[in-house]
């Protein structure tokens, strides 16, 4: 399969429809969707910083929940979901930090599969959407028949299925996987666990989004994430034809700080310009 | 349930009943494509199977022996025979899944191995066929368990390897297999992950059980020479379940042959403070790519997992074992550290053979809870024990006191520098007459 179908209805119902409105509504040259570790370093301060998210200018924020064993994630943001699990913060904590977000962002949650299969997809799902949660990504869910059954919950549930693709990703299975997102198409600029890193991201980004994007049979928005963590990583997604640059660690490094909301402010004030804003 | 993915279309099984699977970042998933379809063809390749055998045979030392442990057999009323994978080259079963998987690198094309490492055996063993087969190899291994294995961390580094000290959670097996899993997510390219037991995400499971089944095979085929028949039951012990699975795959399809898995019930399963999954009839989740059977809390956090017994320290364990426990084909039972513990001693004096602490959780077993319906069994002796000797005695002597080793007791001819722990022996440079 080449292209896919232009779905009439979006099949992610209310939380896809709010995520593309974001995406399509973001000022400047690319929507920014902030990561953090909910929870982080603890959860007064991380009530802040989401704040800071929302004043900051962030169109989309995703937020992780600590998870004993993050195989996707490396050491700032395993570190900072360490932390939080010490001050022992849990899936509720999360959901309700979300939810006192949702009324001015669209909020997604970044999780491991055991979290959500552990109380059953169904549950799961429908417990997000009740906490005003528009999205859900899963690092470790490959489309596929792993994650079947949390996608058809997800869609009852109107919470939008975000899938990641990967550089490793071949072109067929990049076409299956943008087929089945909701929202937007995560497309993971290295190969790699989550982290800054060095070097012109610019070199890089131009294949990963043109390969996520495929040959144009799609509108579903592409974001591009893992390693941008300032207004160059910012310009260099937008100036590749990202609909949307995510950072984590970066951020999550921020929260860590001595003053993490002033250290998140400029980080987002960083970005922003980076995007044209 | 989720229906097994058929074997002919893919080469290897990814789901075993509902378990199995491959929860894995996407960044992962072509590699599993790629070993999958490799292990498909490699595994009916003449050639491949030549290099194997020769390397097994010549190198490790296979066949190994199966051993009739005539003091053991006495003190039980029954025939009990041991698999001798402790006389493998490095010391365990290990060696055999640690060749096989680095030859699949050598024929991918990747340069270089990584590996986790709970009691340290995989870990040489990795690094051992990492030296023979010139791969750059990083073995990922929890200071806890560089503590209990110091030796076994020693062999690694003597062998060329970088051992890597993972710090985070209870820094055992568990969180050397996540810290492994991330490695591999930036080195997927050049790089393959030897998985040292029979569990993480498909294939691993499947490769893993298919290069150990030669215990197994042997094993039947020995014990169809010694005694004339089948036995009435196999018994190994299981971490992630890689040296059970490869035994008892052998006998799957014998209905007569009794299957054992016998697991580190640690402190006892109402403790909380085990690792004995199955015997402790835990629901499933996911862990290391893997929908098995998985210790966790409530809310769908991993908990740690406990045993005196480092390679046993796993809080899941391989998919096709939950499914053999759900169809009925093996049972599984814990046996806790004390008893591992003085097993280890036991088997030592009787037979002159030192197990695994690991391999000591299946002797107690067999030495203490009776079994009217056995008259012959084989037991997989996975490994020895030298690797265990500090950790193993400073148990023994936390659960007897000092007289754990004393039982026969001579007339001290003169000052014993060893058992004297206080320091009032010779000191450095003193002379020992
Ligand atoms: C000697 C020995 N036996 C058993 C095990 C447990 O592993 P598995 O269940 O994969 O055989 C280990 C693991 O390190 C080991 O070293």
């Amino acid at each position: 399969m080449s292209t896919e179908p232009t779905a009439p209805v979006l099949r992610g119902g209310a939380g896809e429809e709010r995520i593309r409105r974001a995406f399509a509504e973001a000022p400047g040259d690319a929507a920014l969707v902030a990561y953090a570790m909910g929870g982080f370093p603890d959860l007064e301060t991380s009530r802040q910083v989401l704040r800071a998210y929302v004043e900051g200018g962030a169109d989309v924020v995703e937020l992780g929940i600590p998870y004993s064993d993050p195989l996707a994630d490396g050491p700032i943001i395993h570190a900072a979901g360490t932390t939080a699990l010490e001050a022992g913060v849990t899936v509720d904590d999360v959901l309700a930090l979300g939810r006192e977000l949702s009324d001015d962002v669209p909020v997604v949650l970044m999780t491991y599969a055991n979290l959500v299969l552990r109380p059953g997809a169904d549950v799961f799902a429908r417990r997000l959407a009740d906490a005003g949660f528009s999205g859900l990504i899963v690092p470790d869910l490959p489309v596929g028949e792993e994650a079947t059954d949390v996608v058809s919950a997800c869609d009852a549930a109107g919470v939008a299925f975000i899938p990641l693709v990967a550089p490793t990703t071949g072109e067929e299975r990049v076409a299956e996987v943008r087929a089945a997102a909701r929202g937007f198409l995560y497309a993971v600029s290295v190969v790699g666990t989550t982290g800054e890193r060095s070097g012109s991201p610019a070199d890089r980004f131009g294949e990963i989004v043109a390969r996520a994007k495929g040959d144009g049979g799609t509108d579903v928005p592409v974001a591009i994430g893992f390693g941008i963590g300032d207004a160059e990583g910012a310009r260099a997604a937008a100036a590749a034809g990202a609909d949307g640059a995510i950072v984590g660690t970066r951020l999550v490094r921020a929260a860590g700080e001595e003053r993490p909301v002033e250290a998140v402010r400029a980080v987002l004030a960083d970005l922003a310009s980076g995007l044209g804003r | 349930m989720t229906p097994g993915t058929p074997f002919t279309e893919i080469g290897s099984e990814r789901r075993f009943g509902p378990y199995g699977g491959r929860y894995v970042p996407e960044t992962l998933l072509p590699a599993l494509d790629e070993l999958e379809r490799t292990w498909a063809t490699l595994r009916e390749d003449a050639g491949f199977q030549a290099e194997l055998g020769t390397l097994l045979r010549d190198f490790v030392g296979r066949p190994s022996p199966l051993y009739l442990a005539r003091r053991i057999s006495e003190r039980v009323g029954r025939e009990v025979y041991l698999k001798r994978e402790d006389l493998n080259h490095t010391g365990a079963h290990k060696i055999n899944n640690a060749i096989g998987q680095c030859l699949i690198a050598k024929h991918m094309g990747k340069p270089r191995v990584i590996a986790e490492t709970g009691a340290g055996q995989h870990g040489v063993a990795t690094a051992t066929a990492a030296a023979l087969l010139d791969l750059e190899c990083v073995i990922y291994m929890g200071v806890e368990d560089m503590r209990r294995q110091m030796p076994n961390v020693q062999r690694m580094r003597l062998l060329g390897t970088t051992v890597q000290p993972v710090e985070s959670g209870a820094r055992t097996l568990k969180e050397a297999v996540s810290q492994a899993f991330r490695d591999w997510v930036a080195t997927v390219e050049d790089t393959h992950y030897v998985m040292g037991t029979a569990a993480g995400a498909a294939p691993f499971p499947s490769i893993v059980r298919d290069l150990q089944r030669i215990i197994g095979d042997e094993a039947r085929a020995q014990i169809l020479d010694a005694a004339g028949r089948l036995p009435d039951r196999v018994v190994a012990c299981v971490g992630g379940g890689s040296n059970a699975i490869g035994i008892f795959t052998a006998f799957l399809d014998d209905p007569d042959v009794a299957l054992l898995g016998v697991e580190p019930g640690g402190h006892g399963i109402e403790t909380g403070a085990h690792g004995a999954v199955l015997a402790g009839g835990l629901e499933a989740g996911v862990l290391h790519g893997a929908m098995t059977p998985v210790m966790q809390d409530d809310r769908g956090q991993i908990l740690e997992a406990h045993s005196i017994s480092a390679g046993l320290d796993y809080p899941a364990v391989g998919p096709q074992h939950a499914w053999l426990r759900d169809t009925g084909r093996a049972t599984y039972v814990p046996v806790g550290d004390a008893d591992a513990l003085r097993a280890f001693r036991t088997v030592s004096r009787l037979e002159g053979i030192i197990p695994a602490l690991e391999s000591s959780h299946a002797l107690h077993h067999v030495l203490h809870v009776p079994a009217p319906d056995v008259e012959i069994e084989i037991v997989c002796l996975s490994g020895r024990g030298d690797k265990d000797m500090e950790h193993a005695l400073a148990g023994l002597r936390e659960l007897e006191g000092d007289d754990a080793l004393a039982h026969t007791v001579a007339e001290p001819l003169g000052h014993d520098p060893v058992a004297d722990q206080d320091g009032d022996g010779p000191q450095d440079g003193a002379e020992i007459r």
